[in-house]
């Protein structure tokens, strides 16, 4: 390979773009958009680049320390369920304009959330909601048929255990706090948190030490 | 729905879906695209306490009235960047010339193929 | 809606079906529930909706319902139930709905 040229920036020796080229019609809209934002002095490039990295940091291992320290701690949990704002607070989460509440399942209820008029979730704990949360089916189904929708995760619940859905209608967001899989008594906090998926603090799924 | 149904009894804004009948829950996921972090990213700022232009009713509200038609053709992010434009032009902040005169800039500018035309959302005058 | 409402207080959701943003879901609308928590005061949606922000301020109350009476043909549990976040203006007392 010569490097003697200097002067050429013909296309063959244009460095190749990668995400730009994948760009759809939305996406073009959004670097618009976001380009006349920065122009017009309503955004700057540093609160977005600072926005983005919430992005990265912000995922459902915060929720699960949290659960895995409720389940240790009875102090904590009492305070997790009494002012969860508070409670979360020391974890960084920092809810923003709405306000955490927590359910509790137990051996007679299982908590199940959804938003069925659009997708709220209780993002500073749990990242980004999946697809399926935010799907036609979820929505309009898990609030007239939960065992069914429960069933389909492959969730049972028994005909003597009472199902409470939660539809996230306004300005809570909801944190189901699973039950402590039986036998993992005196486990690390890290250890636990590892039982705690996103699904089980959604409400689809129960918390499992496995085989 | 019509807007003359608007008000009366058994009216049902097309995203207020529960209870409806549907097939099963298709579990699927995707990791967020950058343009799609850059979308909800840019609903985070403009709705924060310094600018308190786009609030999550504001988003809702843009989603709820931008038609039905966009409502279920457009993706999850496509719908909120069609939020974003349509309050941004009828608050005036931009208008819509502005925004497809720069998507050509940054398309010849990036030396990328047209992408392929999706809905636009419905706006009222500012 | 004017007074406070108590918590085990029922209550039926109004059978409303105005324009504009509301977070009343169509499916609960006419229904009667049992409140079981008030929530405080929060920024009305339906005027923030319109204009960007609102200084007007409305309780928010969590509502229980029976499934059994939300859904004619529930296949559920008996004791199964629904909470909904439901905000006051939408929400009346059942001995006031019955004078």
């Amino acid at each position: 390979m010569s490097h003697s040229h200097t002067d050429e920036h013909d296309h063959a020796t244009t460095f190749v773009p990668d995400e730009e080229l994948s760009l759809g019609f939305y996406g073009l809209a959004e670097a618009a958009v976001r380009e006349l934002l920065v122009e017009k002095g309503v955004i700057e490039p540093a609160e977005l680049r600072t926005a983005l990295e919430w992005y990265d940091r912000t995922t459902p291992a915060t929720g699960a320390q949290i659960v895995a320290r409720a389940w240790q701690d009875a102090t904590f949990k009492a305070a997790l369920l009494d002012d969860p704002g508070q409670a979360v607070a020391q974890y960084g989460v920092n809810m923003g304009h709405v306000q955490l509440y927590v359910v509790e399942n137990t051996p007679t209820l299982h908590n199940v959330i959804v938003c069925t008029l659009c997708s709220c979730y209780p993002r500073a704990l749990l990242g980004m909601p999946p697809d399926w949360y935010k799907s036609r089916a979820y929505r309009a189904r898990v609030v007239s048929e939960p065992r069914t929708v429960l069933g389909e995760f492959g969730t049972e619940i028994g005909a003597d255990i009472e199902v409470r859905v939660h539809d996230s209608t306004a300005d809570l967001r909801y944190l189901v706090l699973p039950e402590q899989p039986a036998g993992t008594e005196g486990w690390s906090t890290d250890a636990l948190a590892g039982l705690v998926t996103r699904d089980t603090m959604i409400g689809v799924a129960r918390a499992s030490a496995g085989v | 729905m019509s807007d003359a149904a608007k008000g009366v009894p058994g009216h049902r804004g097309y995203h207020d879906i529960g209870g409806l009948a549907e097939g099963p829950v298709a579990q699927t996921e995707h990791v967020l695209e950058p343009w799609e972090k850059r979308v909800d990213a840019l609903r985070v700022l403009l709705g924060d306490n310094k600018r308190q232009i786009l609030r999550a009713d504001g988003l809702r509200h843009a989603i709820e009235t931008m038609g039905e038609d966009l409502y279920l053709e457009l993706t999850y992010y496509e719908r909120w960047m069609a939020a974003i434009i349509k309050v941004l032009v009828e608050r005036g902040l931009m208008n819509e010339t502005e925004i497809r005169d720069r998507m050509s800039a940054i398309q010849a500018r990036l030396d990328i193929p047209p992408a392929r035309t999706r809905p636009w959302p419905r706006i009222e005058s500012p | 809606m004017s007074r406070a409402l108590q918590v085990g207080e029922a209550v039926t959701v109004d059978a409303r079906y105005p324009d504009g943003h509301i977070r009343t879901p169509y499916y609960i609308r006419g229904k009667t529930g049992v409140v079981c928590a008030a929530m405080g005061e929060f920024p009305d949606p339906e005027v923030a909706a319109a204009n960007g922000r609102t200084d007007a301020m409305r309780a928010l109350y969590r509502v229980r319902f029976l499934q059994r009476d939300t859904w004619a043909d529930y296949a559920g549990s008996d004791h199964d139930t629904i909470d909904i976040e439901i905000y006051a203006h939408w929400l009346t007392p059942i001995e006031e709905a019955a004078q």
